[in-house]
Parts: structure tokens; sequence; C-alpha cells
């Protein structure tokens, strides 16, 4: 693959589903890389909108652990990035944006246990290879693509009385 | 978590109001990955990272508490996120074997998702 296009898509979304739609809430985060100490509270911030929002403890705890690893992801891997949560009626969307490195192969990097952490990122408690399974664990909608050297996307959504019975 | 001070002659760190907050049950890691994978809800976290990330990792995954073994104390930015989120830390002397050890043979059991 050239390393200039994006990596596929993967887990297209099934239609119709609840994540299109009237926005009702937009919040934006930027999340900046190596800066551990910070780390966790962009993921704490969503989880008090949607506790102040009233949404069901499932779905929260589901989105706040997508969250959190994928903020962690990004103060691992990539330089920085732009989180934006978009509230909808019936589903909560995420999307990451950073600037980094990239992927090069998704596949891989979506099996359990594979991952490039290095012994300082395991030494803090991550990096075992299982936050983007884990991401896509607990959404009911994910997709990824990345393009080496540039960055990578990440968009998945939790469905409000989701079908994900899974992440519990 | 009372009874768990009790059984692990625990300091209480911060949370003593929480204190009456059921155990569902236990889970017990130093690598907050396994955590978000594979812990239920309304857990105690067992762990020596003392860290900000395992209050993080306590907060988004709805444990009801820490427990840091081995002597090991929370950073004061642990310490300070764990009161704003109302997250009860505990510290033992205990090792992680024998603090899991003593916790089971009372009754506990390990959280896992189904």
């Amino acid at each position: 693959m050239n390393a200039d296009e994006p990596t596929t898509p993967r887990d297209e979304p099934l239609e119709p589903h609840p994540a299109e739609g009237e926005v009702l809430y937009k919040e934006t985060f930027r999340i900046i890389g190596n800066d551990f100490e910070h780390g966790g509270e962009a993921a704490a911030r969503v989880k008090a909108i949607l506790k102040q929002l009233a949404f069901p403890t499932d779905a929260i705890r589901r989105l706040s652990i997508a969250n959190f690893e994928a903020e962690m992801n990004v103060i691992m891997y990539a330089d920085d990035a732009e989180m934006e949560l978009a509230v909808l009626p019936d589903a909560v969307r995420v999307t990451f944006a950073d600037h980094g490195q990239g992927i090069p192969d998704i596949a891989w990097a979506m099996q359990e246990g594979n991952s490039t952490a290095t012994p300082e990122m395991r030494a803090r408690g991550f990096g075992a290879g299982l936050g983007l399974p884990n991401i896509k664990r607990n959404s009911d909608e994910f997709s990824i693509s990345s393009i080496v050297s540039v960055g990578t996307t990440l968009c998945y959504v939790v469905y409000v009385n989701g079908s994900n019975r899974g992440a519990q | 978590m009372r009874t768990v001070v009790g059984l692990l002659d625990c300091e209480v760190a911060c949370g003593q109001e929480a204190l009456d907050t059921p155990v569902g049950a236990c889970f017990a890691a130093d690598l907050m990955s396994d955590v978000l994978a594979f812990s239920s809800s309304d857990a105690l976290l067992i762990t020596g990272l003392t860290s900000v990330q395992s209050v993080h990792t306590a907060h988004v995954a709805d444990c009801v508490g820490i427990l840091f073994v081995s002597g090991k104390r929370p950073s004061p930015e642990a310490l300070q996120l764990a009161r704003d989120v109302s997250i009860p830390l505990l510290t033992t002397t205990r090792s992680m074997f024998e603090a899991c050890g003593i916790l089971s043979r009372n009754g506990l059991v390990g959280s896992a998702r189904s």
C-alpha cells in the first residue's frame, strides 16, 4: 500500500443508525502528545457532561472507557489531536483527528496484544495492545483511517440505549 | 469498603465518607489497559500504580475505590483527582498477592466482564 494513501476505513456503520441527525451539543477538546500529566482530563470532562445530561450509566461507562483509551493513545503516539464530542438525539459520537506517525497496518493494530509501546508507556500502565480493540468493543459504531506520517482519524458512536452488551 | 479497611489494616487516604459503599468485586492489576478492558463496574481496583492515571481509570470504569498495595501511596495529583471525583483511596502495606488472598478468603470475588 502506498503510505500516502489513507488506509481503508473499517467497520462502516450499518444503515440505518442513530448517529446522524441533529447535534444537540458539541464541544471540542485539544489533546497534546506526551502530556501524561493531563491524560484523562478530556474523558473525565465528557463523563461529567453526559452525567449532567442524564445519560444511562452503561452508555456513559462505555463511552468514557473508549474516550480514555483514545485520549491515552494520542498522548502516547501522536503529536496532538482534536477530540470532538457530538451529542445526538439517540447517540453520542466522538471523533479524534490526530497529527502524528499514523498507523501503517490498522488490521495489525486492531488485534489484541499488538503494540509498539515503549517500556515507559507500559510502566505508566498502558501500551498492552488493548486500546483500539477496547474502543471498538465499547462502541456501537467504529471507524478508523490513517495516513502514515500524517495522522489518524478515529470515530466511534455509542447509542444511548446501546445494543453492545459485550462491554458491560 | 469499611470491611476491606479492617481486613487489610488500611489507611484511608481520602474518601472516608464513602466507606459504606458496597464492593461488588475486586480487580487487581498494575496495567490500566487490563482494567479498562476486563473489569466490571462497581469493582474495587487493587493496584500498585500510584499515578493520576490509576484514578482516571477507576473513574471511567466506575470502580468504587482504589486499594494501593505494598505500602505505596498515591501521588499528590492522584489524591487531588480522587477527591474531585469522589473515589476513596485506601493504602495497605500488604503485597498485592497477600491482599488479594485475604480478600478472597473473606468472600470477595474477582471482577470480570462477562
